[in-house]
């Protein structure tokens, strides 16, 4: 029972990193009809650009949260303004051109996140600086919890809050669901839609930006190609809980962190990569909307 | 020849031209060794310590004799796989037929040496492996060495080591399932250490793939089997990783592991997770003989670090193909001749090549920074192993083990 509960815990930190980057690929293709194919890239980029600050402020010297969180922001910072950039530079230009444009645009920003990364940063591992000291947090039971995974359950839901409360509560946000719904009606009623869009960018680089700060702090190894596997399975975690639907990609990602996990402890580690794509294939078989997405007929 | 096709008659006339116009103009005749290995990706620091190894020997070659043999200038060309076995057959198959390399040098994962082995077996140039341990690396064939233990002996010393020394009885096997070597490790561990009456925790090891980065799920499932240690051959970005989180689930069992431990970067990231570990490996820094003494010295003047073992084998590796050269030049001038970069692709390469094989093959008592080099007629390197342990952030030499 113990080993379970481990595996649990263990799940819903991985479960949490996933909900944070599928966060970014819903919100953008509610706003846009857009898959991001680069947002996995933009995690990647995160953690690198964590790496740079946490190396600059000494944060792996003396660790102390002030300087946890200095790095934290200034990932999300520098991933956000990425965002924007990218969303100007490579997205609007084909925003009035067929979806299919779009997706190959955003398979071409992928490759060229990877690979310039590659060419800035080298293709070996780097290792990312402890900026918060381990800690075991004993629970009882042969079960424990780390310091690390608790700073990302809590980051984690913060984040999601914020998301929640900034989509609710504000104007942005309500513009946000508005060009959602309806694009034309949203400018006619006077909303900046551009604006919206590079907004919506902005938010999703910037959660995906703490996902790779988190995990690096976790698993201090980054290198060029790790976006690559987490942003699919995060993608596909958004698919689960229903693309386009902020709650959804949190239960998606937690659901995709658990199932891994699980399939590693009791099954066979070499599925833990295939776990993922059995699940998009049996969601789309079974509810092609997702677990919490409506079902909507599409007018032709 | 149809008059459409007398279109192409001059451009192939000028295409031959060019063509001899370049062989033409390789007037210096050179001695060209082919060098392959990651010097970038999951294992890095292997290809870059080779690397080093060799450049240090060519540098004292360049010393001793301007960095002549036999009156050719040596040179070394390097390739980099990215650490991917197919990568590594693309960067062969480049060295022998394009640049026309009359050796290899290389690889340290047994993975990759295996599959550009056999490149080099049908090309027939002889090819050193410094480091790989796997058996199957030089049952490729005849042309294939290598210049330090193999598996079931290194294996063996662990289980030896876990048995006897640490009197250990349950030992949990953590192994990465793509990867030869760590697969063979697992097997010639687990038999001699059940052999010598332990038990392996739950009967099988647990696995994971190389570049994986969380392996909580594991250490989970180990953690219940309450093992006395647990035994990870694998390479040492993913080990520093395991034992860091080994520790942060509570599990306080110390790791035991091969020669893919053996790096600077080990202890940067595991860091005190590591304590207590032990693992197998070529030499260690600390012992006191005079020639690994002298290596380490000239091999910090030169790149300002300590070297690895990696790197050790990588010089003694060298400086054994250096060594077969110069005696072939002494031996048999004429089919010396055969090694220079101008006779590539000629019946004369090939017979200066074969000679060179048989002159590595006979190496005898070689005096290597690594220990005395002898080559079976397995053309492996029979030699002792030391065991490394972990201590405070240090590796300490702990024991010697004999074959």
């Amino acid at each position: 029972m113990s080993e379970f509960l481990q595996q649990l815990v263990n799940g819903l930190t991985s479960g949490s990193v996933y909900a944070l980057i599928a966060l970014g690929y819903t919100m953008v293709y509610g706003i846009l009809r857009l898959i991001n194919f680069a947002h996995g890239d933009i995690y990647m980029l995160g953690a690198f650009i964590g790496w740079f600050a946490a190396r600059a402020l000494h944060a792996g010297q003396q660790p102390n949260p002030l300087k946890a969180l200095a790095v934290l922001v200034i990932a999300m910072v520098g991933c956000g303004l990425a965002g924007v950039i990218i969303e100007r530079l490579a997205y609007k230009p084909v925003r009035k051109s067929p979806r299919l444009s779009a997706l190959i645009t955003a398979i071409g920003v992928s490759l060229l996140l990877e690979n310039g990364a590659r060419l800035l940063f080298g293709a070996d591992p780097k290792f990312f600086p402890q900026i918060v000291t381990l800690q075991n947090i004993p629970l009882g039971g042969g079960v424990t919890i780390s310091n690390h995974q608790i700073i990302i359950l809590t980051v984690s839901v913060v984040l999601m809050f914020a998301l929640r409360v900034v989509v609710l509560h504000t104007k942005v946000g309500k513009a946000m669901q508005a060009v959602s719904f309806n694009p034309t009606a949203a400018a006619l009623m006077g909303i900046s839609v551009d604006r919206i869009i590079t907004f919506t960018f902005m938010i999703g680089s910037m959660l995906a930006a703490a996902a790779g700060v988190l995990v690096a702090m976790k698993d201090p190894k980054i290198e060029p190609y790790m976006g690559l596997l987490p942003g699919l399975k995060a993608f596909v975690a958004a698919v689960l809980g229903g693309i386009g639907n902020v709650p959804g990609a949190v239960l998606g990602g937690l659901v995709m962190g658990i199932a891994e996990v699980m399939v590693v402890g009791y099954v066979s580690p070499t599925y833990r990569d295939a776990i993922a794509f059995v699940l998009l294939i049996v969601i789309l078989l079974v509810r092609p909307s997702g677990i919490l997405g409506r079902s909507t007929t599409e007018k032709v | 020849m149809t008059p459409r096709s007398w279109w192409f008659a001059p451009l192939a006339l000028a295409a031959a031209v060019a063509l001899a116009g370049c062989a033409g103009s390789k007037s210096t005749d050179e001695i060209l060794v082919g060098e392959y290995g990651s010097l970038t990706g999951n294992e890095a620091n292997f290809g870059q310590s080779t690397k080093e190894g060799v450049d240090l020997a060519l540098a004292e070659l360049q010393a001793s004799d301007q960095g002549k043999i036999g009156g050719l200038p040596v040179r070394t060309l390097v390739e980099d796989d990215r650490g991917l076995p197919e990568e590594a057959v693309t960067v062969v198959k480049k060295l022998i037929n394009q640049d026309g390399v009359c050796s290899v040098l290389g690889e340290v994962a047994s993975s990759r040496s295996i599959a550009a082995a056999s490149v080099c077996q049908d090309a027939g140039v002889p090819m050193i492996s410094p480091s790989s341990t796997n058996p199957k690396v030089t049952q490729q064939g005849d042309y294939i060495f290598r210049m330090c233990f193999i598996d079931p002996f290194q294996g063996t010393v662990m289980a030896k080591f876990a048995a006897l020394n640490l009197k250990l009885k349950t030992v949990a096997i953590l192994e990465d399932v793509r990867n030869d070597y760590s697969v063979g490790l697992t097997q010639y561990f687990s038999e001699a250490f059940t052999s010598l009456g332990g038990a392996i925790a739950s009967g099988k090891p647990q696995a994971y793939n190389a570049g994986d980065t969380d392996f909580r799920s594991q250490l989970t499932a180990i953690k219940a089997m309450k093992p006395e240690a647990i035994y990870v051959p694998g390479y040492y970005t993913d080990v520093g990783l395991i034992a860091r989180q080994a520790r942060e689930l509570g599990i306080t069992a110390p790791l035991l592991g091969g020669d893919g431990w053996e790096s600077e970067k080990l202890l940067e990231i595991g860091g005190d997770a590591l304590n207590g570990s032990y693992y197998s490996n070529h030499f260690a820094v600390d012992n006191p003989d005079p020639r690994l003494q002298d290596f380490l010295k000239s091999y910090k003047a030169k790149f300002g670090k300590e070297p690895d073992a990696i790197g050790g084998l990588a010089y003694d590796a060298a400086r054994v193909l250096f060594l077969s050269m110069q005696k072939l030049h002494t031996q048999d001038p004429a089919a010396f001749a055969g090694l220079g970069s101008s006779k590539t692709g000629s019946p004369a390469r090939r017979a200066a090549t074969q000679k060179l094989r048989d002159i590595i093959a006979a190496t005898k008592e070689f005096p290597g920074v690594s220990g005395v080099i002898t080559l079976d007629a397995n053309r492996n390197a029979s030699k002792p192993a030391v065991v490394i342990e972990v201590k405070a952030g240090k590796k300490v030499y702990n024991t010697t083990v004999n074959p």
